[in-house]
């Protein structure tokens, strides 16, 4: 019904939309390694003393967002997509924010200030 | 009747329809582990000092599984890729590989990491009594090193009756080397390499303890958030397998003959979940093994 022909009936076709594909591939080889290092990057940095717990946290939260973001910008190709799926994410983003934020609200509303 | 925009794009949308139901459901998972990672910061932040455990898990295991999870989430889009590139073969074994990463991560998970808190013994004593154990605790040695607090005295259980039997008064326990030895300063802080229970015995009187556990999710708010939420993210690593399964299974083979695109697709969506399964991890790995 709405399914047009396959793609690889077109030969021409097909082989360009290929190649697009197999130049992706090193590029997810080379994200996959980089994830690798920072894993054991975030694990080395954690057994150094940045002075305060609060510190370590926030670099280790750092590493971890940049890994977070590899991950969604190459493998889940948010790196190019289209607008309507940022759309749901700015939306979603929202929420999860506000969510975070609540802690925050309900932490003050604690009697003892500290 | 052919189910539609399997493969094309929905002109209103501009995507097949899979592509933005699976978004839509990350949208919902985002929410479902923001809310446990918000109820962690919570219980985090209200824990009196001392009441944070620290270096209780294992971290080289912990490490191992973040590193199984990344090569799985490469292998998955390399086999999403092969079948872009009709390469069946390919995607075949790179599906395989996935699926046998996630069993490994599971395995780990529940045959090792879990059943090794689940036998390890915590005994929290009476404040009033911590000056009678303090040659385990080393609270003065703490305080001198500006250090947390040390309420607690962890380890194996040697007489296991002893937490059912009212009868036993008190606990024996195999010392952890922090409890063993709490004025050495090697101790003062978490290592890589775990180290395990001396031949140190403890005896622990049951009227000096304020509560005794196993590391179950009752042991502490760190215990518990462990467990939810290392238990709904190893949910997710089983789905996640389940589906990888049928796609590798000949079924999906015939999907494939017929129609080789909608069988990629399946794969990118299934693979978008799996990423965000990792991403997840990606978060769960610092704030519980290393932080």
């Amino acid at each position: 019904m709405n399914n047009p022909p396959d793609i690889s009936q077109d030969s021409k076709e097909y082989e360009e939309y290929a190649h697009g594909i197999r130049k992706h591939v090193r590029g997810y080889l080379m994200v996959g390694a980089l994830l690798l290092v920072f894993t054991g990057l975030t694990v080395a940095l954690s057994y150094v003393h940045f002075g305060t717990q609060k510190a370590n946290i926030a670099v280790a939260m750092l590493v971890a967002t940049v890994k977070a973001g590899l991950v969604a910008a190459i493998f889940m190709h948010l790196a190019a997509e289209r607008r309507l799926i940022y759309r749901i994410l700015i939306f979603t983003g929202f929420f999860v924010l506000g969510m975070f934020w609540l802690i925050l609200f309900a932490w003050y509303d604690y009697p003892i200030f500290r | 009747m052919e189910i539609p925009y399997t493969v094309s794009n929905r002109p209103d949308t501009g995507l097949w329809n899979a592509k933005i139901g699976i978004w839509l459901f990350l949208a919902s998972e985002v929410m479902l582990f923001g809310g446990l990672f918000s109820a962690y910061i919570f219980l985090r932040i209200d824990a009196p000092p001392g009441m944070w455990p620290h270096g209780l898990l294992n971290v080289p295991v912990g490490t191992m599984n973040t590193a199984i999870l990344i090569m799985s989430s490469v292998t998955v889009v390399l086999a999403w890729a092969s079948l872009k590139m009709r390469k069946y073969n390919a995607y075949w074994w790179y599906m395989l590989a996935t699926i046998t990463c996630g069993v490994i991560f599971l395995t780990v998970k529940l045959a090792y990491e879990w059943p090794q808190k689940f036998d390890h013994f915590g005994i929290y004593i009476k404040p009033e009594a911590l000056g009678k154990y303090e040659q385990y605790l080393g609270n003065a040695y703490a305080a001198e090193k500006g250090l947390p607090p040390r309420l607690e005295i962890t380890g194996h259980l040697h007489n296991r009756a002893a937490q059912n039997d009212p009868n036993i008064k008190e606990y024996e326990v195999a010392l952890d080397p922090l409890n063993a030895d709490p004025t050495n300063p090697e101790m003062d802080r978490p290592h890589f390499w775990p180290r395990s229970a001396t031949e140190k015995i403890a005896t622990i009187e049951k009227e000096d303890v304020q509560y005794a556990t196993m590391f179950l999710p009752r042991h502490s708010a760190y215990f518990a958030s462990y467990f939810t939420i290392t238990g709904l993210h190893g949910l997710h690593v089983l789905g996640g397998v389940l589906v990888f399964i049928y796609m590798w299974l000949p079924v999906s083979k015939r999907l494939y003959q017929q129609n080789p695109e909608h069988l990629a697709n399946r794969v990118e969506v299934s693979g978008l979940f799996w990423h965000f399964v990792d991403l997840v991890w990606i978060f769960v790995f610092p704030l519980f093994y290393l932080l």
